[in-house]
């Protein structure tokens, strides 16, 4: 790692006035050391938020909880309140990486981790992602990259909790010392590459993410979150499926059902969610939504449904199974998959 | 964000304490009584010892509280050498580090606590945990800076009065290790689940070592080893009569 000056913080407004055009954050710092380890990232000066306490927990309310932007991911996972009511968001929590890493990473730095495409995080490729001109994936080695919804970089989005956010309907509180507060709803708060292809996220250089604030779940609402991996934990997910369930009985009323590792932005399946919507659950009505959900959605390019690359067309079959078997452990009816990670 | 180019005289490996020879001590049991191993840990404590230079910047959240209300709690600290005060293993230790330096180079390149081991310097192997408040964490991936006013416990800190942690004396009794280059992260983390269940299944051990990597594949003497602390037997693990 180069040298840098660490800036310690213990308020948020004292990390709001350090904020500038250059200034780059570091919370647990867990994606963070990591590239600047690969020499990706070699910021001279580190505006280090990991002790803030005020950013640090868990608050549920009658409208439903306001997650601390620095809770850790086992903090999130062990919760009791988010297990029961926010069962998505445990589940996603607890997938992510290894335990020691959940220890230490946050929420907003698992929401606001860069690409994990091999190509970007490498110091030896200079990436159209690094503001230069050409993706290396299309042509190169893509068997994790994206199936859907890519234009001009098929890289995918990395979070996990942010599938589970997406499903749940949850904004984040974007703070600045000049323009106070604003929320951000999770489905606006990533941009797609071919928008602006260095621009990861709407937080602007002088804004923290302070907080995650999550509506309470309607009446009857069940949810689940499973990551498909090469390896049963210490991975990023292949593919993995967030579903939200507002249930009337056996009978599905509205159903969010989101997928990560499919497309360079978090996306739902209008299709599938469709599928299930005023039904029952069951193996047909949850198989015929994984398959639906390989079919166009909400786009923010041309592109009509799964279009695999040269060397990811497994995740075309992948996704709907991971699909139908999330909604039915949602709705109770079927285990976790034994193999799934995490 | 626009971030500042890497000079290029600290792509140097030399450069890098990463990188150098004092992070891969070797021992040399043929020296007479001196080991290479041994030779390079006095140094690095010795280094540390005397290293507390007269006007370096001294690390303190209370200077920061004091000020509260002017800058409103923020101080930066380096990049040049900062004094920082580490609670390892029960005792307050003074060292000179710079901001960059992780937590894991601190313990072992500055206080010379070198059964921390560092293997792939990525959080991906676990082989460097150590316990933060009694929470397994990577200290590769873990700022020294931000375990300032934090417990740390190291590999060193488990046993008592020279007998070994009950984890420790398992893993001896079960040989639940070869190459033993992993074994330093595993007895922490097994060490640390134990306290938190102190009952748990072969499921909990095999979710709280998810993380740490044996490629020897002790895995089943170390499931063996942590369940026979917790008056656990699991059919599965334990050797057959």
């Amino acid at each position: 790692m180069n040298q840098f000056s660490l800036v310690d913080c213990t308020t948020v407004d004292g990390a709001l006035s350090q904020l500038n055009d250059s200034s780059v954050v570091k919370a647990a710092g867990v994606d963070l050391l990591d590239r600047m380890k690969n020499g990706t990232a070699t910021p001279s000066r580190l505006v280090n938020i990991r002790n803030i306490a005020e950013l640090r927990g868990i608050h549920p309310s009658p409208q439903g909880v306001t997650i601390g932007a620095l809770t850790t991911l086992t903090e999130i996972s062990e919760h009791p309140l988010i297990r029961s009511e926010y069962t998505i968001l445990s589940d996603a929590c607890g997938s992510v990486a290894t335990p020691h890493i959940r220890n230490m990473a946050t929420l907003g730095g698992n929401l606001l981790q860069q690409l994990q495409c091999w190509y970007f995080r490498s110091e030896e490729f200079q990436c159209l992602r690094k503001g230069k001109e050409i993706c290396f994936a299309f042509e190169g080695l893509n068997q994790y990259h994206a199936i859907m919804d890519y234009g001009s970089c098929p890289s995918v989005a990395p979070s996990s909790s942010a599938v589970a956010l997406l499903g749940l309907n949850a904004s984040v509180e974007l703070s600045s010392a000049g323009r106070g507060k604003r929320m951000v709803a999770i489905k606006d708060l990533y941009v797609h590459p071919d928008a602006n292809p260095t621009k990861f996220n709407v937080v602007e250089p002088d804004e923290l993410l302070t907080a995650v604030v999550i509506p309470r779940p309607a009446k009857g609402t069940r949810s689940a979150y499973q990551k498909y991996g090469e390896k049963q934990s210490n991975d990023w997910a292949i593919a993995d499926a967030g579903v939200v369930l507002e249930m009337d009985g056996n009978v599905c009323r509205k159903a969010a059902i989101v997928m990560g590792a499919a497309s360079p932005v978090v996306r739902h399946s209008a299709e599938a969610e469709a599928v299930l919507a005023g039904k029952p659950i069951s193996e047909e009505t949850a198989r015929a939504a994984g398959k639906a959900a390989m079919q166009g959605g909400p786009l923010q390019t041309a592109m009509q449904g799964a279009q695999p690359l040269s060397m990811n067309a497994y995740k075309v079959q992948l996704f709907p199974v991971a699909i139908y078997r999330t909604i039915l452990l949602a709705a109770g009816q079927m285990g976790r998959d034994p193999s799934a990670a995490g | 964000m626009s971030e500042a180019k890497l000079p290029a005289d600290q792509k140097d490996p030399a450069a890098d304490p990463l990188h150098s020879d004092r992070d891969h001590p070797v021992e040399n049991k043929a020296a007479k009584g001196m080991t290479r191993r041994g030779f390079l840990k006095g140094a690095g404590v010795t280094a540390a010892g005397t290293a507390l230079l007269e006007g370096a910047q001294v690390f303190s959240r209370e200077a920061l509280a004091a000020t509260r209300g002017e800058v409103s709690g923020v101080k930066e600290y380096g990049p040049g050498p900062v004094q920082v005060s580490l609670q390892v293993n029960g005792k307050e230790q003074n060292v000179l580090i710079e901001p960059r330096s992780t937590l894991a180079d601190a313990l072992r390149l500055d206080l010379g606590l070198t059964g921390t081991k560092v293997v792939c310097d990525r959080g991906a192997c676990s082989a460097c945990t150590v316990l933060l408040d009694n929470v397994p964490i990577n200290s590769c991936m873990t700022l020294a800076m931000d375990a300032v006013g934090h417990r740390v416990t190291t590999i060193e800190g488990l046993a008592k009065d020279g007998e070994m942690h009950p984890v420790q004396a398992a893993f001896v009794k079960h040989d639940a290790l070869q190459c033993g280059f992993c074994t330093p992260g595993m007895v922490m983390t097994c060490s640390a689940l134990l306290e938190k269940n102190p009952k748990p299944t072969e499921e909990d051990v095999r979710t709280a070592i998810a993380g740490n990597l044996c490629r020897c594949g002790t895995y089943p003497k170390i499931f063996a080893a942590t369940l026979e602390v917790a008056g656990v037997s699991s059919p599965e693990v334990t050797p057959k009569a």
